[in-house]
This record gives C-alpha cells, structure tokens and sequence, in this order.
C-alpha cells in the first residue's frame, strides 16, 4: 500500500460519509436505469436532498 | 481456528488478563491509565472477536445470502445498501454523544474502579448485545422503529408504554443535557461567546451550501471548523476586552437563551441550521476523540483519583447520592448501556445496511468504541486532584461558592485541597471560578486540557479548555435541535390521530404547537434544575438515568420476546439476562428514589423534610428563602412521580411480555411475526471490517 493508496482512501472515506459522493452515484444511477430521461443538476439534486431531510429527523443520541 | 489465530488471541486474552490483574491488585499505589486502556481493549477485542460472533451466527442466525431492505427496497432515498465502513461511521456519530462523557465523570466520585468495570463489562454483556439485537430484529422488519415493533410483537399496551417512554426519555435527556451546557457557560464570557458565534459561523455554512457551492460539504466544514477554532481563540480576547459584560450571562438568562435557541432552531428549514450544525459537531466529535485518545497514549497520565472512594459504600456522595448498586449503574448510562441507542439501531441504520452479516461490526462494535469513548472519560476525570474534582462537582448549596469554603467543605468529606490551589487552577484556564461547576463538561474540560497541554506545553491549558467545554457545547446544542424535532414529529404524529392536520409537515400551525410544547416540557426541567436549590444535576441526573435504563428495559424485552418467538429460547439468555440486570437495577433506584426515607435520596422524604419546615415557618439550608423552600417542594414532587412512573411502565412492559413469551412457549406452532419473508441476495459484501480474503488470511 503506498501513500497515494491511503490518500485515496481516506479521500473516498470521507466523501462517502459526508454525502458529497451522492450525486455522482445519483447521476450514473439515472443513466444505467433511464437512459435518455433528465438528470438533475447539482444544485437542483442537492437542494431536493436537503429538502427531503426535512421529512426524516434523525436523533443524535446523549 | 489456526494456530496463528490462536496465538493472538492467546496473546490478546494474556495482556487483558494482566492488566486487569494490575488494576485489581494495585490497590494503595497510583497506577497509570495505560493499565485501563488495555484492559478495556483486550476485553473488547476477546468480546468481539468471539461472543458477538457467537450471537450474530448461532443466536441470531444472520444470514448473508438473505437480501436486506436497503437491497430489496432500494429507493435512493430512505433505504440504500450503504458500504459498511461508511454506515459505521454513520452509526456511530448518531449514538455518540455527550452521555458517555458526563456519566463517567459523575460516576468518578466513587472512585474510578466501579464505573470502569461497569462500563467494560456492561458493554459486552448488555449494551453492545442491545444494539446489535435490535439492529437485526429491525433490519428483518424492513427497518421498523421500536415502537412499532413493541406494538406489533408485544400488543398494544406494550406500545403505548413505549411510546410513553421514548417522549418521556427524550424530554428528561434534552433538560439534563442543556443543564450542562447551562453549567459550562454560566459567568464564562469566553465560553458564551464562542458558543454564541457557532450559530452565525453555521448560518453561512448553511448559506455557502445551499446557494454558492451546493453539495461540497467537505469544504463546507473545513471553512467551518477553521472558524470555530478562530472564534475559540477569540473568545479569550472577548473576555479580556468592553465586551466582556455582554457575554457574561448568569444561569437563568442562559436558560432562556437556550429555549428560545432550541424552539427557532426546531421549526427552521434543516438546511439552514441543523445540516450544518450536524457537519460541524460531527467532526468536531470524531478529531476530538481521536485527539483524546492519542493525547492519552501519548501522555500515559497517572491516576490521582481513589479506585474505590468511601461513597460506593454509605451513599454520601455530593455528587449524586446513593450508593454503588444501583446508582453507578443508573449515572454510566452511555458507554455501558443506553436505552437511547435501541431508538437509532432501528431508526436510519437497519434501512442502509448492505448485509445482514454485518450488524455484529455496526451494531456491536460501533457500541464497543463508544464504551471506549466512557473508559477515555473517566481516565480524564480520575486523573485530577480529587479535591479539585469534589470542589468542582459538588452543588453550590454544599460548596458555598467561594474558594474558602469550598476548601473547608472538600477538607471536610475528607479530601484535601486548599483554597490557593483551587484559585490557581481557574486561573490556569482563564476562568473566575471553578467552584460548584457542575455537569461534568468543566471537569472533563480540565482533565482534557491537562492531557493535551501535557502534549503541547503549558501555555495553551486555557485554549484546550475552552477547546473542549465547546466541543461538549456544540454536540450538545446539536442533539438539543435533533431531539426537539424528532419529540416534535412523535407528537404530531400521536395528535395526528385526533386531527389529520397535524400528521403534516408542512402544516405550520401544527409544526409550531408541536415544537413549542417539547420545547415547554424540556424547557420546564431545564429551569427547574437551574434554579433548584439543591442543584439541578443532583436532582435531575439520577432521573435521565432511570429514564435512558428505562428504554433500554423495553428493547432487551422486546429482543427476548422475539428470540422466544422464533423459537429461540434456548438462546433467550442472551438478552434476559441483560434484562434482569438493567430491571433490577432500574426498579430498585426507582424504588429508593421514591420509597427511601432519607430526604437525601429519596424525592418524597425530601419533600415531606421541607414541607414539614414550611409548616413551621422555618428555611432550611440550601434553600434562603420561603421560595426557594416552596421550589424544592414541588420539584421533589415532580421528581419522584416520574420516577413512579418509570418503574410502573417497565413493570407494565415485562408483564405485557412475559404473557406473550408463556403464550409462545407454551403454542403448537410458532406464533405470527412480522418478519418479512426470505429473498436472495445479489450484493456481495464483506461482514467485517477488513476484505474476506484478508480475513481469511487471520481466521
């Protein structure tokens, strides 16, 4: 394992659990299974994801 | 197993075993906290490696080809088969908190022996199992919450108690919380201040999120925490400039401060507040305690605290009182075992696991790291002057408030410290006083600065003090947001069921009502406690803990009914005897909280002590006045019905359980679940944390 490897990862970690990778998992999601129908843009997607949190509350524990 | 895999495990047991050795046998020498960590380590590792994977294979009956909700009912959304490195870190910022943080250091005035076993063992035996267990029996349920679970498998008075539990925890959690937070801040104009600039620092988050970069959080809270840490910095300078004044804010104003934060904050757009606030706390959280963990290996401090003070045995303590069964039991909630976890273990976590092989790394070990968290407390605590830590963590109505006293009264329950000492010591993280800061945070925030100045020098003691009072802060407010909004969407959903509109979220009227009756009922607890003569986290914390020992009793039932009813009860041990505990313990401190004749433990003897001298015209001490004697009167009667009706509700639960559980038994066939049935899995994912071909390589 090199140094560039464990940057990587831990690049990958964190995007992963900040939620920055969600679009682009998102967008490949829309071309596999609707090819051809739109894709939001960034800042549309994002703002529907935060919106949608609005619904779902999450309790932070003691 | 190979030979290979027998020999670190031989090896692991031997250095856990030694080292548990050196903590017991040590006993009129200090021994250094290395010997804890590796004790804690060596029983997690052994406790992991082979109990949790004895439950998750031949109790549970995990089964990797069965696909999980999050593979079945993929939606992008809600449900979502999630890496489970990243779920973990998920999980474990939502269970961990400020409570394993508070209740050790509290617990820490028995000496630090009792609260360390317990949370050790309590861990691996109890909370870990609990998390896992519902982990599973939710993620076989298509992610059902607690409630609806204990409704569907118990019958409706089951539910309805556990409902009534989950609101009643979730008010009595979010007082005690914002009490400490009240503590830490109260006459601290640095403190106040850097609290107070979290809330612009998080609108422009808010803002630089939505509108400039939407979606880049990463840079979002590096932006952010940059800013945090300038304004802890600042706030030295605020305390030493004019401004000083407009920060310094006595307990009460903070009180309303903090209700008026918490109501705004609950009916604002998440985007706005909550989302950011949540990235900050988060890594703030998580770089904190790892900065602790390094600072302590690094440091390896002594412990000056005793193993076992005087107070496990006569129930003296002026921290909390009551002696070490039940009470250690109740104080260490988190770290040990929390009822509140059963709550996230089958909120988010069961609809985004991937494999259902994995619920023994997320739910129990995320659990294990936590009770990590609790053994890194309790080192921070126990490694103070002991009378510096009395000083600190005694109510005012003992202490007396100035250094004089405080020293008499510390000489006096028979530690020793003088007043010049306790002077320097606030002097030496820039504060007025230190006397009577009660709560745990200051006196975590002075064990933390000692280790990490033991690192960095001397000069920074102020900044890592103030560092760490705010990271207690900042997650705390957090929790106080997200708490008042899921109290608030349990309520409309419950009022729901007599007028529809309030089911909606975007009804505002609905939304407000809502908000403002959880923010009322935790804000009523919250001032109560400030201004209880007696001191409000005396009172008040014993009450969280039976409340949080409380839920935990609901889920371990709820666990034991369904292993029974899935014809598991050769394997119903697991968690009835977690169950046993947990209810002996919480009914035995509920029943000394309500029956004991000691006005110091028990809420209605205190109650009669104090209405009898109101009859008779006379003030008793700590009270100074007809009103104050009338507020400890009525908190004492509040207190000690709520504690009345916890331990009525856990019998209600376990009686409503064990009907089903003989029904079950005794039942040709196997009772009706809610399981849903079997489907193949296409996703392969590892179960651990490392890759299968590398596991393979250990196991």
């Amino acid at each position: 394992m090199t140094v560039r490897d464990v940057l990587g990862g831990v690049r990958w970690y964190l995007r992963e659990v900040a939620g920055e990778s969600a679009y682009d998992r998102y967008v490949e999601h829309r071309r596999r299974e609707h090819p051809g129908e739109p894709v939001m843009t960034r800042r549309a997607f994002e703002r529907w994801r935060q919106d949608e949190r609005e619904a779902r509350p999450q309790a932070r524990c003691c | 197993m190979r030979t290979k895999s027998i020999a670190i495990w031989s090896a692991v047991a031997i250095v856990g075993a030694v080292a548990w050795g050196v903590i017991a046998l040590m006993r009129d020498e200090t021994i250094s906290a290395a010997w804890l960590i590796a004790a804690a380590v060596g029983s997690y590792a052994i406790a992991y490696r082979f109990y949790a994977r004895f439950i998750q294979y031949k109790v549970l009956g995990a089964d990797a080809r069965r696909a999980t909700p999050a593979e079945r009912l993929d939606n992008d959304r809600d449900y979502q088969p999630t890496d489970r490195r990243v779920l973990f870190g998920h999980h474990f910022a939502a269970i961990a908190g400020a409570g394993p943080l508070v209740g050790p250091v509290l617990a820490a005035q028995m000496g630090y022996l009792p609260g360390t076993i317990w949370i050790i063992v309590g861990v691996i035996f109890a909370g870990a199992v609990q998390d896992m267990v519902v982990l599973f029996f939710s993620m076989r349920r298509d992610g059902k919450s607690l409630g609806q679970m204990a409704r569907d498998e118990i019958g409706p008075v089951g539910g309805i108690a556990a409902l009534i539990a989950v609101l009643a925890i979730m008010v009595i959690l979010l007082a005690v919380l914002a009490l400490v937070v009240v503590n830490a801040l109260a006459d601290s104009p640095w403190g106040t201040f850097s609290i107070a600039m979290t809330i612009p620092i998080a609108f422009f988050m808010g803002f630089y999120l939505r509108v400039l970069r939407p979606g880049r959080v990463l840079e979002t809270t590096a932006i952010g925490v940059t800013l945090l840490l300038l304004a802890i910095a600042a706030g030295g300078w605020v305390q030493d400039s004019s401004l000083a004044d407009t920060f310094t804010l006595d307990a009460e104003t903070l009180v309303f401060c903090l209700i008026a934060y918490g109501f705004v904050a609950s009916v604002l757009p998440v985007w706005m507040l909550l989302a950011p606030r949540d990235y900050l706390s988060t890594f703030m959280k998580i770089g904190t305690i790892v900065l602790l963990a390094i600072g302590i290996l690094v440091t390896l401090p002594v412990m000056q605290n005793q193993s076992v003070t005087e107070f496990a045995h006569n129930g003296e303590g002026p921290v909390f009182a009551g002696s070490l069964f039940p009470f250690v039991f109740i104080t260490i909630a988190c770290g040990a075992l929390s009822g509140f976890h059963s709550l996230i273990s089958s909120g988010t976590t069961p609809k985004l696991i991937e494999k259902e092989t994995q619920v023994r790394f997320i739910g129990y070990g995320a659990m294990l790291m936590e009770s990590f968290v609790a053994v890194m407390a309790i080192i921070a605590a126990s490694i103070i002057d002991p009378g510096l830590y009395f000083a600190m963590n005694s109510p005012a109505g003992a202490t007396g408030g100035t250094v004089e006293s405080a020293s008499q009264f510390v000489n006096g329950i028979g530690f020793a410290i003088s007043p010049e000492a306790l002077q320097s010591a606030a002097t030496a993280v820039e504060e007025e006083t230190l006397i009577s800061r009660t709560g745990g945070a200051p006196t975590l925030a002075i064990g933390m600065s000692e280790i990490f100045s033991g690192a960095t020098g001397e000069g920074l003691k102020a900044f890592w003090y103030h560092f760490a009072i705010m990271f207690e802060a900042l997650f705390i407010l957090t929790t106080v947001d997200a708490g008042t909004r899921v109290g608030r969407f349990m309520l409309q959903d419950t009022l729901g069921n007599v007028y529809k509109p309030f089911r909606e979220v975007s009804w505002k009227p609905g939304v407000w009502l809502c908000s403002a009756i959880i923010v009322a009922a935790w804000g009523y607890f919250l001032y109560a406690g400030v201004t209880d003569p007696l001191g409000g986290i005396n009172q008040l914390f014993p009450l969280f803990g039976i409340a949080n020992q409380l839920l935990a009793a609901i889920a371990l039932t709820l666990c034991t009914v369904l292993l029974i009813k899935h014809g598991k009860l050769k394997w119903a041990w697991v968690t009835a005897i977690p169950l046993a505990w947990d209810a002996t313990v919480t009914l035995t401190a509920s029943y000394q909280k309500v029956f004991s004749s000691d006005p110091k433990l028990g809420f209605f003897a205190q109650r009669d002590r104090f209405q009898d001298a109101i009859a008779n015209g006379e003030v008793l001490a700590p009270a100074k006045s007809m009103g104050e004697m009338n507020k400890v009167v009525t908190n004492s009667t509040v207190d000690g019905v709520l504690s009345a009706l916890f331990a009525v509700l856990i019998i209600i639960v376990i009686l409503d359980a064990a009907r089903i559980c003989i029904k079950a038994i005794r039942s040709r066939e196997p009772l009706p679940t809610t399981e849903v049935p079997a489907q193949p899995s296409r996703i392969d994912a590892p179960s651990g944390l490392f890759d299968r071909r590398e596991k393979e390589l250990v196991a």
